[in-house]
């Protein structure tokens, strides 16, 4: 009977210490596990800058469409019949919203600065999160962080189920059907295409080069650099402009920083949102809430190990 | 002393649901990491929305298996000090226990791949989706033959 009892106990116990440390969090575990903010490289964009001239979203396009899908029609059936069939082969020109065969598009903005009604162009393109869902939520692997921070996806491995889209934020990527992996596995069944978005030319930097959006930029609207450095940068030109930061923060930071002589807020009104289109809002960090959890699986063996110890001295006494 | 029931059975009836429990919803969790609950209209049935929703099952599947691994290493612990005089392994136990190394060894490197700042390989992350995903299969289709077939973690000595 006593071991019974001491087994209610520990479940009891066990319950309430999860349910303790659920509701707590421990918000060590996150912070402890701090990115190495000297290696990532984050890009700062200066949105006064842009003209929308749209140099930096042709470059984009002529720098990879070697990456960009080539998809198999007729496309597979797929069950059930909700499945939708996402192509864009037919709109590879459509450059005011991401697509997977445009990665970046510049959104405009009407403000008001000073009094003056004001047309501000912002580009808009992934944000490489620091610790970026769309990768640590990517059930097979095929999203993978680079360690300069960059996020991309890898097409051979993509079955494009789309968790990616899903778990970020801003929804940055875009599938194309009838491509990738999926095709040779049960097309019928699971799977519908590849994921693509911006991978910053993550190539074009492990050969030495900038990205071609920052190459191909006439106003030099972004500067690309270690994350700590960038964070100075932004808050020197914040301070100079009497400015707003996007980006250090937003989803527990990312790699992209943009500077704007006006509230985000005020932005994020103005711009056109929807499919393809990103909002500027505050973002919390998606990643927090489960990985506070994290410092707790550590306890938990402790606990177990307590629990047990404890009975048996409890009988042995 | 209370060795004579003690010695009868490995597990106590509360300790066995909170077992069952705890598997079935580590494995509907874990499964709904795969974007299949709304494909197949699992999702759609009254309930079961969350099972659609990423970061909710994502939070649910870390806090079962915080009490998952907490019963697991009571159960180690309290065989090791008090059962195993009397009762002995069985071999699909050994099984089944190397099977669950293997799911919670994989499990605990995905939860330190989700901390900001970690840097594994592209590969060894993909080592561990897929591992992880296999052994909770074959920890499955094992765990449906014992019961079917009766087979138990440890007998009697």
């Amino acid at each position: 009977m006593g071991q019974q009892i001491s087994r209610r106990l520990f479940l009891k116990g066990g319950l309430a210490t999860a349910a303790g440390l659920a509701a707590s969090g421990i918000p060590g575990a996150a912070a402890a596990a701090k990115p190495d903010e000297g290696k990532q490289l984050a890009t700062l964009l200066d949105i006064r800058k842009c003209i929308g001239c749209e140099a930096c979203v042709e470059a984009c396009s002529e720098v990879n469409f070697e990456k960009y899908p080539d998809p198999q029609k007729p496309f597979p059936k797929m069950y059930p019949n909700r499945v939708p069939v996402e192509d864009w082969s037919e709109k590879k020109d459509v450059n005011d919203r991401l697509t997977p065969y445009n990665w970046l598009f510049i959104q405009h903005a009407e403000v008001e600065i000073n009094g003056e009604e004001t047309e501000l162009t912002i580009p808009r393109r992934c944000m490489h999160c620091v610790n970026p869902p769309c990768v640590k939520l990517c059930p097979w692997g095929a999203a993978k962080q680079l360690e300069n921070g960059i996020s991309r996806i890898d097409s051979d491995i993509c079955l494009g189920g789309s968790k990616c889209r899903k778990v970020c934020p801003w929804h940055i990527p875009q599938r194309q059907t009838g491509t990738g992996l999926y095709l040779d596995l049960m097309p019928s069944m699971a799977g519908n295409g590849v994921m693509y978005k911006c991978d910053r030319c993550y190539n074009r930097i492990a050969d030495g080069e900038v990205p071609a959006c920052i190459e191909a930029c006439p106003e030099d609207v972004q500067t690309i650099g270690p994350r700590d450095e960038i964070i100075k940068k932004a808050h020197a030109l914040a301070d100079e402009i009497d400015g707003y930061i996007y980006g250090e923060n937003e989803n527990g930071g990312t790699n992209t920083l943009y500077v704007s002589p006006v509230p985000f807020e005020e932005l994020n009104k103005a711009i056109e949102k929807g499919k393809g289109k990103p909002h500027l809002k505050p973002v919390e960090d998606t990643m927090a809430q489960a990985n506070n959890l994290a410092a707790a699986m550590f306890v938990a063996p402790i606990a177990g190990i307590a629990a047990a110890v404890g009975k048996f001295y409890k009988r042995t006494k | 002393m209370d060795h004579g029931q003690s010695n009868t059975r490995a597990i106590s009836l509360p300790g066995r649901w909170f077992y069952l429990i705890t598997v079935f919803f580590l494995a509907l969790s874990g499964f709904g990491q795969m974007p299949i609950f709304k494909r197949y209209y699992i999702a759609d049935i009254p309930g079961l929305g969350w099972l659609a929703e990423f970061f909710v099952t994502h939070y649910i599947h870390y806090l079962v298996a915080i009490l998952f691994l907490a019963f697991t290493v009571y159960m180690i612990v309290d065989y090791l000090l008090s059962k195993r005089k009397f009762r002995q392994t069985t071999a699909t136990g050994y099984v089944r226990i190397a099977l669950l190394a293997g799911i919670l060894a994989s499990g605990i490197f995905l939860v330190i791949r989700n901390l900001a700042g970690s840097n594994f390989s592209s590969g060894f992350i993909i080592f561990l989706d897929l591992s992880h995903l296999g052994l909770v299969m074959a920890f499955l289709f094992i765990s449906l033959y014992c019961l079917v077939a009766k087979k138990q973690w440890t007998t009697v000595r």
